[in-house]
């Protein structure tokens, strides 16, 4: 039988090629866009995982704290604990480079400690004129201006022993030397380490680390550790396990990533649904075919394993030609945007494209199933089928009765609405892309009655082409079906991306419309690399001529030890701390609460609060929350909740003149300027320049930073817009094949419409008027589809994804635009191939039946 | 030896009389017989039960002592691969095989290897003069081409029952003569049962006998040569 199926169904594949190639271009681009969303992040998430298996060593524990660090006085304590057995104190910092425009993880380490935790950090002294390693190596490095850069450092910046690299402090430059390399550091990883003495020294740290790495006595648990240290550190600084701090960065790179590989799954599915159509359709033109095998003695589960194996060789090639692409995109990919898809998780990551076999070969079967789903429907209709009665012609209608499903479809829709209820497992909606997934079933399954309904209810007319679609239809709506699936799930997909992202888009337009009132912003770096504006920097810059007023923002990290009363899953994950004036700016775009607290002295201290930080510490407006500032706790009362896109580890706004009071650091990382009415901001920004350095400073316009953040916003749903495309391309093909083989299939219908006194244009009317019909079906649900899962992506799965509300937006015009070109390509379509369908003679079509 | 025994058939939607009934038949290898009738009377469903595509109401079909009317629908299925051959007024080649393709079709549902159906397959459409067509396809061939293939198709695996429906009826009377005369000659070196429905008298001649099909069973219309 094996070489009865290669030929008999294979050949057939190979017969329409065009509906073949489509089918298998669906598929292999669903599977390349999963399969390289998955790679990209599993050689990042590699890298990033051999970093901090390399930046943790042996480390059982460790203390963490704020961004900016914690009293070193912490260490000796924590060393002399009966329940530590080595411990290592780290300063970590992000090192401005000023003439690159770039920052350099930096880590302080001590040098005698560090190998007994975390030996890969140990820099390996070289002095380039002794032409030989240092014969007092280790003492080299304890020199204060003794750099040691990582392979991968040193590569990309281009420096090797005895060069000199300037870093910033504040708005001042220091010089270090590069004085030889970290060879334990892995490829991937760029990163420079020296003395924590030296760095404290350099970078005005002294007394400040920010972390202590622990390996615990022999027979110490971690947990009893953590219980036994855990009180007797300052506010602020939580004992974590290493597996936990470094959760804090794949926590919020996996929703990102979950949300593409399901756009990709939909893509595949789309794919799938692709196959559907052709297959169903190559079943209804093959009848006589089949019923003609079975007469000759192919039984049915011969025919219904040999349409499987066509849908099966689709998906097959289908996946190979995906895999492969897959493996280029990533290469592409890592080459254009680099390992984070644009979303800036990995910085600093060079990740390397992998073979990835089981990954592959899990997509590899994604595709094989598409294709065999596909074909499911199909093959079972063909195996049903009466050989006697197919044998005469004319019964292809029979394929189109479709029964409503109604019932089936309400189920699927009820149940769609009960998915939006539970909470995410694991910080990952799985039941929001349930929901997804059965308000998409539902649609299609509502097609046919939705036909049915319809049809007849449309105006009766007097035109015969008008009667004869129509009747059509209302006869056939399981014709619909064929041609509507694959138009809905695309239409579906197409539309609840665009509301999402146009949604998301206007949200953050808005967003930051309100977050930047200012005239002109200035910073020293970064706010997490090692510049600032120190008090006397900043009363400079106020002095400038032209500068009416000053705003100073200062961003720090807080760590709470317990979330509702809870030491575990999350707690000690750091949330981001803003300290800036409120009440006078205003400026921040809430949600709840107000801006204007009540004030007075028996009035507790007011915080704002992000979506996800209320999320996080489960607060509500007016409720009472301490917060450790300064590594002292405070009291604080919940004035506002503020939505914010910028944070989704959760944020916390208060006062600047609050926070000053409370932890005398008056370092200001981003000063807004408001300017003297009529004054232009460049002669201001000259004379920033010439007040702190030509260098040193970062300044930017609020027009500019607002159209660079939405570029960022842009880049970062690029991949989401090209999935978008593709599922477009992917309907547009759908809808080009499926009418085409409709028309095809039903080439005897039309040649007795030739005979009855049609004109052939007549004929690619009447075509054509079908196929926008059934179109503007399948549109009509698709759009009602769309709009539906695009609620469920705001409202459910963006929320428990990223914690984060956005305003619905409708982008109607281009939604109606997209609409109209559906169908009206679906009639194009038909019309062109009804066209191709006539070009065979009428009498010959006809004469074939009997 | 065919032996049809007071065949019923009726369709749940035909009103008191069934289609037929009392339709009884035997042949002995070799035999053949062309079935005449008014359209609409069940030829080709009288075909259809006797090939299993069609369930009867009443009476038996034994084919070589082998009761056809007990078998299931898969058990049918696998003897029409092995002991029945068709022709069809439609041809019913497949488009996207060649003709050696099409005629060796058979023999692949039967298992053979590829080499050997296809050594197979040529000799047949040798012996219906199209030899040197072998690698055409379908679409390049005049109606009487085609029911030509489609007769070496039928009798390629050497089956044992030869069924066809108005094999002549999309031909011109002249194809039609030729047609049938290689179609017989064929049956006959087979050693062949065959039953044929036809309109034709013509076609009928080349028969051993004519019957007539009324809905109270065959009766003899055999004419005198
Ligand atoms: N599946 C069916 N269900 C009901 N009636 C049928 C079916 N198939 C055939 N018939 C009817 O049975 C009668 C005989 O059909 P058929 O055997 O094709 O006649 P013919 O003698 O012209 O070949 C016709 O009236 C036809 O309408
Ligand atoms: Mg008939």
């Amino acid at each position: 039988m094996s070489s009865a199926l290669r030929h008999v169904f294979l050949a057939s594949l190979w017969r329409r090629r065009l509906a073949t190639t489509l089918s298998l271009l669906a598929i292999a681009l669903g599977v390349a866009l999963g399969l390289t969303v998955q790679l990209i992040h599993s050689a990042a998430l590699d890298e990033f995982g051999r970093g901090i298996r390399l930046l943790n060593g042996a480390a059982d524990l460790q203390a963490l704290g704020p961004r900016d660090g914690f009293s070193d006085a912490l260490y000796p304590m924590l060393a002399r604990s009966p329940a530590v057995d080595q411990a290592s104190p780290l300063l970590e910092i992000e090192a401005r480079l000023p003439d690159r425009d770039e920052t350099l993880k930096l880590i302080g380490i001590d040098l005698f400690r560090v190998g007994a935790v975390t030996p890969a950090l140990l820099p390996m002294g070289e002095d380039p004129d002794e032409r030989a390693p240092a014969s007092g190596g280790q003492l080299d490095a304890l020199r204060p201006d003794a750099l040691f850069l990582s392979p991968a450092a040193s590569a990309h910046l281009g420096l090797g022993p005895g060069d000199r690299l300037r870093v910033q402090v504040g708005t001042r430059e220091q010089t270090l030397r590069i004085a030889g390399g970290v060879p334990g550091a892995g490829v991937g990883q760029r990163l420079a380490v020296m003395d924590i003495a030296a760095a404290q020294q350099t970078f005005e740290r002294i007394g400040l680390i920010t972390r202590v790495d622990l390996r615990l006595a022999p027979g110490v648990s971690r947990a009893t550790a953590q219980a036994q240290l855990g009180d007797r550190l300052p506010p602020g600084v939580a004992l974590l396990t290493p597996e936990d701090a470094s959760s804090e960065t794949l926590g919020l790179s996996r929703a990102y990533r979950v949300n593409l590989t399901m756009l990709a799954a939909i893509a595949l599915l789309t794919g799938g649904f692709l196959v559907f159509s052709t297959q169903w359709l190559a079943v209804v033109r093959r009848r006589q075919e089949f019923a003609f095998l079975r007469a000759i003695g192919l039984d049915r589960a011969e025919l219904r394993r040999g349409l499987l194996a066509e849908g099966g060789v689709l998906g097959l090639i289908g996946g190979l030609l995906g895999c492969l692409l897959a493996y280029l995109l990533t290469a592409l990919a890592f080459a254009l945007i680099g390992g984070d898809l644009g979303a800036g998780f990995f910085r600093g990551l060079a990740p390397q494209v992998q073979f990835e076999p089981i990954l592959t070969l899990i997509y590899l079967a994604l595709g094989v199933l598409a294709g065999l789903g596909g074909a499911w429907l199909p093959a079972r209709e063909a195996a049903r089928m009466v050989p006697a009665r197919a044998l005469r012609a004319g019964d292809e209608a029979e394929v189109y009765r479709a029964r409503p499903r109604w019932r089936t479809a309400l189920a699927a829709l009820a149940l769609a609405a009960l998915c939006c209820l539970p909470p995410p497992i694991g910080g990952v909606p799985v039941f929001g892309y349930l929901a997804v997934a059965l308000i998409l079933t539902g649609a299609i399954l509502s097609l046919p009655g939705t036909t049915a309904w319809a049809m007849p209810r449309l105006p009766a007319g007097r035109s015969t082409l008008w009667r004869l679609a129509r009747a059509r239809l209302t006869a056939a709506p399981g014709q619909t079906v064929v041609a509507g699936a694959g138009v809905v799930a695309s239409v579906a997909l197409a539309v609840s991306m665009a509301i999402m992202v146009d949604s998301f888009r206007g949200s953050v337009d808005d967003w930051l419309t309100r977050l930047l009132p200012a005239d002109l912003y200035l910073r020293a770096s970064d706010a997490s690399a090692s510049g600032y504006l120190d008090a006397e920097a900043v009363a400079r810059v106020a002095a400038l001529p032209g500068v009416a007023a000053v705003r100073p923002v200062r961003f720090e990290t807080l760590r709470l030890r317990e979330i509702g009363g809870e030491t575990s899953g999350e707690a000690g994950h750091a949330m981001a701390l803003i300290a800036r004036q409120v009440r006078a700016d205003g400026g921040l775009p809430l949600v709840a609460g107000t801006l204007q607290p009540p004030t007075g002295p028996s009035v507790p201290t007011p915080v704002w609060i992000s979506e996800a930080a209320a999320d996080r510490l489960r607060l509500g407006v007016g409720d009472a929350v301490t917060l450790p500032l300064g590594e002292q706790p405070h009291g604080f009362q919940v004035a506002g909740i503020w939505r914010d896109y910028a944070r989704q580890q959760g944020s916390v706004v208060i006062e600047i003149a609050d926070y000053r009071a409370l932890t005398n650091d008056s370092r200001t990382n981003d000063l807004g300027l408001t300017l003297t009415p009529g004054t232009a901001p460049e002669p201001v920004m000259a004379a920033i320049r010439a007040t702190l350095g030509e260098q040193q400073s970062e300044m930017i316009l609020p027009g500019e930073l607002r159209t660079m953040v939405l570029e960022v916003f842009d880049r970062t749903f690029l991949v989401t817009y090209l999935m978008e495309a593709v599922a477009i391309l992917i309907g547009l093909f759908g809808i080009g094949t499926t009418f085409a083989a409709l028309a095809t299939s039903r080439r005897k219908e039309l040649g007795i419409l030739r005979h009855l006194g049609l004109r052939r244009r007549q004929v690619g009317t009447l075509l054509a008027t079908e196929a926008a019909l059934s179109a503007l079906v399948g549109v009509a649900i698709g759009l009602l589809a769309g709009g539906a899962i695009a609620l469920v992506l705001i409202e459910v799965v963006n929320r428990q994804s990223f914690r984060w509300s956005m305003d619905l937006q409708l982008p109607i015009g281009p939604l109606l635009i997209f609409s109209l070109a559906m169908i009206l390509l679906a009639a194009i379509a038909a019309r062109l191939s009804g066209a191709q369908a006539m070009r065979q003679d009428a009498v010959l079509a006809v004469r074939e039946d009997w | 030896m065919l032996a049809i025994e007071n065949l019923r058939k009726r369709f749940d939607t035909a009103a008191e009389h069934p289609l037929f009934e009392g339709v009884s038949l035997t042949l002995a290898p070799g035999q053949s017989v062309a079935v005449m009738g008014e359209s609409g009377v069940g030829k080709s469903t009288l075909l259809n039960c006797i090939a299993g595509l069609e369930s009867v109401d009443g009476g038996r079909i034994r084919l070589r002592d082998q009761d056809l009317t007990a078998l299931d629908e898969d058990g049918f299925a696998h003897l029409r691969r092995r002991d029945f051959g068709f022709v069809f007024q439609a041809f019913h080649l497949l488009p996207h095989l060649t003709l050696a393709q099409n005629v060796a079709l058979p023999l692949w549902l039967l298992d053979q290897d590829d080499a050997t159906a296809d050594r197979r397959a040529r000799a047949m459409l040798a012996r219906v003069g199209l030899a040197a067509r072998a690698d055409d396809w379908p679409r390049h061939l005049s109606g009487g081409e085609m029911q030509r293939v489609a007769i070496a198709r039928a009798l390629v695996h050497e089956p044992a029952l030869v069924l066809c429906d108005e094999p002549t009826g999309n031909l011109d009377p002249e194809r039609a003569t030729g047609v049938l005369g290689l179609l017989f000659e064929r049956i006959q070196d087979a050693g062949a049962i065959a039953i044929m429905v036809t309109h034709s008298l013509a076609a009928a001649a080349h028969a051993d006998r004519t019957l007539r099909l009324t809905p109270t069973g065959l009766v003899d219309a055999t004419v005198a040569p």
